[in-house]
C-alpha cells in the first residue's frame, strides 16, 4: 500500500513540475484597445497570433474611447499599463512620449522602415523622429452620399463646388435633409471643414508654409475656406445646431439625409446601422478644373509601455500587428484603410475608391499639425467654428481666434 | 483606582475601534486628496512628468494666463447660474409643495410619491433621456410643433444661450422632490400648538407661513442652502451625460468640474492633460466649497429662532 502511494505521490510531484515547467514557457501579455467594437476582430486576429506563437498569450481588453486615455494615463502613472496598446498619433501620441511610457521600436521591428513617410509621421516623436508606434491605418475626410438619391433626383457626382452647391439644393428641394451634418459637437465642425472645404485653402502648400510660420490662418485663403464652410448651413438639417454626431450618422444610414462629410470610419457603422444602404464617396471639389482635395492623417498606432516585463513576447505580438497578415485582415473585416506596406487594400472596392482619392490628399490640418500644445489648434477652430457656424462671429474673427490661440506658444508664429 | 483607569481605557479603545475607519475614509479620500493636489499644483508638469517647482505659477496662470482664465471664469458663472436657479426654482418650489403637502391637501400622499420619485432615477438615465427629448426632432420639439407653436422650437441642447439653463432645467425636474421631503418633515416637526394659536388670533395662512413657519424651518433651510452650494460648485454628471466634457456647444454648458477633468485629464480628440493647471483648478474648487459653505451655515444660523 505504501509503495503505491509513494509512487502515486511522485507522478503527482512529476506531472506537477511539468505544467508549472510548461506554464512558465507561456508568457501572457496585456493588450488595450479603445474599441469595443472591434473585440470580436481582435479576439480572431489573436488567435490566429497565439497559433503562430504558442509561448505568447494575448490578454485583450477593451475601454470605452471617452475614457480610454484617462484609464491607461491613470494605468502607467502607477506602472500597472499594458504590454501593448492602441495609441493615437502626432500630439496625443507626444503626450506619452514625453512622460516615458512608451519604447522606442526601430531596433525591434525593422520592418517599420518600410513604412511610407506620412505613415511614419503619425508614430513619431515631435524631438527626435524616433518612431514609437506601428503605424496600422490612416483615415480620410470626405463626402459620403447616398446613390439611390441621385438616381431618383437624376443628379451626378459633382465636379465644381457649384456643382455640389447645385446637388444640395436639388436633395434639400425634394425634401431631404440635404446634408446630414450639424454642429452640436466642436469636433463636428473640424471635420466638417476638413471633409469639404481645405481644398480653398490651397491644401498642402498652405499646410507647408502654415507650419512654417510663412503664412497665418488669417491668411485671406484660410478666410474663405471658413465662409464656404459657413455657405453649408443652408442646407443642413433644420437646427442644426443641435444635431449631435449619432443623430447625423442615423439620419444619412436611414436616407434622411443625401450626404454625409465626414470620415472613412463610419463606412461600417453606415452598413451597420442599413446593410441595404447604396453609398458612394467623394472628395468635395473646391477650386473649379481642380480635383477635390481629401484631408487625412494617421489614426492609430500600436505602441509598447517601457516598462513592460514581457518584452521579447510583446515585441512577437507588435511584429504580427505590422504584419500584412494583420493589416489585409484589417482591410476586409473593419473597411480600414491599412497603410502597413504590401497590403492589398484595393481587395474591398470602398477601399479601392478611397486608395483612389487619396491620390489628391492633404494633411487633416489642425490634428496633424497643431495637437501638439495647449490650447491646440482643434479646440480652438472647433470652439470658435461652432460660434461662427451659428453667427455669433465672423471667419475673420474665428481665424483670429485660432490664430492668436496657437500663438501664444507656436514659435514660427511669435516672429 | 486601576479598575477605573482600566475601564477609561477600554472606552477609549472602543471609541477609536469605530471612529477609525471613518476617520480613515476621510483621510483616504478627502484629505490625501486635497493635499496631492496642492502638492502638484505647485509643480511644473510636462505631461505626466513632474519636473520642478513653480510655486503659486499654475494658480496665477489659471486666473490670468490666455485660454485658461477665459474657461475658468466662464465655468464659475456657469456655476453661478446653477446656484441661482436651483435656489429660486427649485428650493422655493420645493418649500412650497413641502409646506403644500405638510398641510396635507388632497391626494397629498400620491403627490408625495410622484415628487419624489425622479430623485431615485439613475443620473445618467435622465440625462440620456432628457437628451433624447430635447433633440431637434425630439419629444418637445414635435409637441410644440403639434400644438402650432413651431415658432418656439429650439436647440435646447444646441444653442449656446439656452443650454445651461436647459440642463439645469432637467436637474430640477430630477431634484425638486429632495427639498420638498426635507422642508415637508421639517414643517411636521414644528409644535401644532404654535400654529393652532396663530388661527384663534386670526392670522391667515400667508401671515402663519412667513411669520412662523419659515423662522423656525431656518435650520433646514441652512442644510438645503448649503447642499445647494456644494452641489452646484460640484455639477458635473449632469453636464457630461447630456453635453459632454467639453461643456458643448462652444464651452457655453461648461463648469468648474468638466473644466477640471478636461484640463487633467485631457480630451479623447482635442486636448493632453495638463497636470498642474487641473490641481490648481481642484484647490481652487475645494476653497470655494469650503468658503461658501461655512459663510452661508454662520449667516443663517444667525436667523434661526429658538421656540
Amino acid at each position: 500500500m505504501k509503495k503505491i502511494i509513494s509512487t502515486f505521490l511522485a507522478l503527482v510531484i512529476v506531472f506537477t513540475s511539468c505544467c508549472v515547467v510548461l506554464a512558465d514557457e507561456v508568457t501572457t501579455i496585456e493588450f488595450w484597445t479603445w474599441r469595443p467594437e472591434d473585440v470580436t476582430f481582435y479576439d480572431e486576429m489573436i488567435a490566429r497570433f497565439e497559433e503562430a506563437n504558442p509561448d505568447v498569450k494575448v490578454n485583450q481588453t477593451a475601454i470605452n474611447n471617452t475614457e480610454y486615455f484617462t484609464v491607461l494615463a491613470a494605468a502607467m502613472a502607477n506602472n500597472a499599463g499594458p504590454d501593448v496598446m492602441q495609441m493615437k498619433c502626432y500630439g496625443q501620441l507626444q503626450t506619452y512620449i514625453d512622460s516615458n511610457y512608451l519604447a522606442p521600436l526601430e531596433e525591434y521591428i525593422p520592418e517599420l522602415a518600410d513604412f511610407s513617410e506620412n505613415a511614419r509621421r503619425g508614430a513619431a516623436s515631435n524631438v527626435d523622429g524616433v518612431l514609437y508606434g506601428v503605424p496600422a491605418w490612416s483615415q480620410a475626410m470626405l463626402c459620403y452620399y447616398n446613390k439611390s438619391i441621385y438616381e431618383e433626383l437624376g443628379l451626378s457626382v459633382p465636379d465644381t463646388w457649384d456643382a455640389f452647391i447645385n446637388n444640395l439644393a436639388k436633395c434639400k428641394e425634394a425634401n431631404y435633409d440635404a446634408l446630414a451634418n450639424g454642429t452640436k459637437e466642436g469636433w463636428c465642425v473640424e471635420f466638417l471643414f476638413g471633409g469639404s472645404c481645405l481644398g480653398f485653402t490651397g491644401a498642402n502648400d498652405f499646410y507647408d508654409k502654415v507650419v512654417k510660420g510663412e503664412t497665418t490662418f488669417e491668411d485671406p485663403a484660410f478666410v474663405t475656406a471658413v465662409e464656404k464652410m459657413g455657405s453649408l448651413t443652408e442646407y443642413m438639417p433644420k437646427i442644426y445646431e443641435g444635431v449631435a454626431y449619432t443623430d447625423m450618422q442615423s439620419s444619412f444610414a436611414n436616407e434622411i439625409a443625401a450626404h454625409f462629410i465626414g470620415g472613412t470610419y463610419e463606412y461600417a457603422n453606415f452598413l451597420n446601422l442599413n446593410p441595404d444602404i447604396n453609398l458612394g464617396v467623394f472628395a468635395v471639389p473646391n477650386i473649379d478644373g481642380e480635383p477635390g482635395y481629401v484631408a487625412t492623417y494617421s489614426d492609430m498606432n500600436f505602441s509598447m509601455n517601457s516598462s513592460t516585463k514581457n518584452e521579447d513576447a510583446s515585441i512577437k505580438f507588435l511584429k504580427f500587428l505590422a504584419s500584412k497578415e494583420f493589416g489585409q485582415a484589417a482591410v476586409e473585416k473593419l473597411a480600414n484603410v491599412s497603410i502597413v506596406p504590401g497590403v492589398d487594400a484595393g481587395s474591398v472596392p470602398f477601399i479601392a475608391e478611397i486608395l483612389e482619392l487619396l491620390k489628391n490628399s492633404c494633411p487633416y490640418i489642425f490634428a496633424v499639425g497643431f495637437r501638439y500644445e495647449q490650447p491646440t489648434g482643434s479646440s480652438l477652430f472647433q470652439s470658435a467654428g461652432q460660434s461662427y457656424m451659428v453667427g455669433e462671429i465672423t471667419a475673420e474673427e474665428l481665424c483670429k481666434k485660432v490664430q492668436e490661440g496657437i500663438a501664444t506658444y507656436y514659435e514660427p508664429f511669435q516672429k | 483606582m486601576r479598575i477605573q483607569k482600566t475601564k477609561k481605557q477600554q472606552k477609549y479603545f472602543w471609541i477609536a475601534f469605530f471612529i477609525t475607519p471613518g476617520l480613515l475614509m476621510v483621510f483616504v479620500f478627502i484629505l490625501l486628496p486635497l493635499f496631492m493636489s496642492m502638492f502638484n499644483s505647485m509643480f511644473d508638469w510636462n505631461n505626466y512628468n513632474r519636473l520642478g517647482f513653480i510655486g503659486l505659477n499654475n494658480f496665477k496662470t489659471l486666473f490670468t494666463g490666455y485660454y485658461y482664465s477665459e474657461r475658468f471664469f466662464n465655468a464659475i458663472q456657469n456655476n453661478l447660474k446653477w446656484f441661482v436657479m436651483t435656489m429660486l426654482i427649485q428650493n422655493v418650489f420645493g418649500l412650497y409643495f413641502g409646506y403644500m403637502l405638510s398641510r396635507r391637501i388632497n391626494g397629498s400622499e400620491v403627490f408625495k410619491r410622484i415628487f419624489f420619485i425622479p430623485v431615485l432615477f439613475s443620473i445618467t438615465a435622465v440625462g440620456f433621456l432628457w437628451g433624447l427629448y430635447l433633440k431637434p426632432n425630439g419629444l418637445i420639439n414635435s409637441f410644440l410643433a403639434l400644438i402650432n407653436a413651431e415658432h418656439l422650437q429650439r436647440a435646447w441642447l444646441g444653442d449656446g444661450k439656452i443650454a445651461t439653463y436647459t440642463i439645469i432645467l432637467v436637474n430640477i425636474w430630477r431634484w425638486t422632490g429632495f427639498p420638498t421631503l426635507v422642508f415637508m418633515s421639517s414643517v411636521d416637526a414644528l409644535p401644532i400648538e404654535n400654529i393652532e394659536a396663530a388661527y384663534i388670533d386670526g392670522a391667515n395662512e400667508l401671515n402663519i407661513f412667513f411669520k412662523i413657519v419659515l423662522p423656525l424651518i431656518v435650520p433646514a433651510i441652512t442644510t438645503i442652502t448649503v447642499l445647494t452650494i456644494i452641489g452646484s460648485l460640484n455639477v458635473f454628471e449632469q453636464v457630461y451625460v447630456m453635453a459632454g466634457v467639453d461643456g458643448q456647444p462652444n464651452y457655453s454648458t461648461d463648469t468648474i468640474c468638466t473644466l477640471f477633468y478636461r484640463t487633467a485629464f485631457g480630451t479623447y480628440d482635442s486636448s493632453s492633460p495638463v497636470i498642474g493647471v487641473g490641481s490648481a483648478m481642484s484647490v481652487i474648487i475645494y476653497l470655494l466649497t469650503f468658503f461658501f459653505s461655512i459663510t452661508s451655515i454662520s449667516w443663517l444660523q444667525k436667523k434661526e429662532v429658538e421656540i
